[in-house]
């Protein structure tokens, strides 16, 4: 009944990391992360070193799920963009595909306008980064010979928790 | 759903903590906050009313180790307990790996536990999911008060399944780590069996 577990492999993380470095350059921006829209970081890219990136993740996805509920009660499916304007730090945020919340910050060194311009243009890329990373895990189905886990005993779960 | 990130070797897992209102959720993550070394936690963060009752979720990000080369990660949530939060709680245990049930043991809120019982069932079926089937493990919170009510009756009343069970007093701390260890075992071991 659970669903799979989620796996990334190098090449994904590659893949998608490539896209989102090049936004960062293209949009002027300070930070972008990806996030699943369970709250996981995927990647991230930019200037912003030492922030929080896993509160950021579980707030931006929590965030996310909020304003879609709120969609559907106004009758929308969704509110694919979502922006918030601070006095120097700006976040917008958008969904990619079903599954992934692309987040940028920018400030004075980029525009609204230019930020929404180059995120179009990415956001096809990652959705297609992200549909051959389904690809890769359904030709890759977790089995004993590729998945560490299957081989979990019960000593090394109980080492996890000697200290 | 479970993360397993091949490109940094991490595994993470997310926890929900349920409950109806006022049980002790909150308090569960805020003993297991200040009983766990800084390099093992991340912040917690609550996002709660002016009345301390919480209005979306806590969160605790712990790294409980390394398995077979792997960071292990849990992510513990609360959902607010209150009973008009229904959709936010539907939003938090989306994605879930394993559920805590926190069980106010005071006699006058039997009725309350198990309203919220029935709601964690019926929010899990939405997302066609069923405790049965999920890790899965109850804590009897508030055993310290006077007017808890006999153990047996709680267990005939929320636990006919005989699930992991673990009496507790969040207050104070004790049974707090044993509920996480249980429902954290049963997780990886679902991880473990749903890789075979
Ligand atoms: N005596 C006693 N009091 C407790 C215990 N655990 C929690 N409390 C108290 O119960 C009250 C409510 O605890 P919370 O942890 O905020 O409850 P909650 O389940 O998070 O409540 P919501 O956020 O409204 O869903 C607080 O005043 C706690 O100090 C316990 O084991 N014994
Ligand atoms: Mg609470």
């Amino acid at each position: 009944m659970r669903d799979l577990p989620f796996v990334m492999y190098d090449e994904d993380q590659r893949q998608i990391l490539a896209i989102v470095e090049r936004l960062v350059r293209d949009a002027n921006a300070k930070g972008i992360f990806i996030v699943d829209r369970n709250g996981q970081l995927i990647v991230e890219a930019g200037e912003m070193h030492g922030v929080d990136t896993t509160s950021l993740a579980s707030l931006a996805a929590s965030c996310v799920a909020a304003t879609g509920s709120l969609a559907q009660i106004v009758g929308e499916e969704d509110f694919p963009v979502h922006f918030h304007q601070g006095r120097r730090d700006n976040l917008h945020i958008t969904l990619v595909g079903t599954s992934f919340i692309l987040i940028v910050v920018f400030d004075e060194r980029s525009s609204l306008g230019l930020v929404r311009l180059r995120v179009k243009k990415a956001s096809a890329a990652l959705a297609k980064a992200f549909e051959d990373m389904a690809k890769r895990a359904e030709r890759a189905p977790a089995s004993p010979t590729n998945s560490p886990f299957s081989e979990i005993t019960d000593e090394d779960i109980d080492n996890l928790f000697s200290t | 759903m479970s993360f397993i990130n091949y490109s940094s070797r991490e595994i993470n897992c997310k926890i929900v903590y349920y409950g109806p209102g006022l049980c002790g959720k909150t308090t569960n993550l805020q003993h297991i906050y200040n009983r766990t070394n800084p390099e093992l936690k991340g912040k917690m963060i609550s996002l709660e009313t002016e009345a301390e009752r919480t209005l979306f979720f806590d969160f605790l990000p712990l790294a409980l180790g390394e398995i077979r080369g792997f960071k292990t990660r849990f992510h513990l949530y609360t959902v607010p307990g209150q009973v008009f939060y229904d959709a936010s709680r539907k939003l938090i245990l989306k994605g879930v790996d394993g559920v805590v049930f926190v069980a106010d043991s005071q006699a006058e809120r039997l009725e309350a536990n198990l309203e919220s019982l029935d709601n964690l069932h019926l929010n899990l079926a939405e997302q066609g999911h069923d405790l049965s089937s999920l890790p899965y493990v109850i804590q009897y919170n508030k055993r310290d008060l006077p007017n808890a009510a006999p153990m047996a009756e709680m267990q005939r009343l929320m636990n006919p399944n005989g699930v992991p069970e673990f009496e507790a007093s969040a207050a104070t701390g004790l049974g707090v780590f044993e509920t996480l260890k249980s429902v954290a075992r049963l997780v990886l071991q679902e991880l473990r069996d749903a890789s075979r």
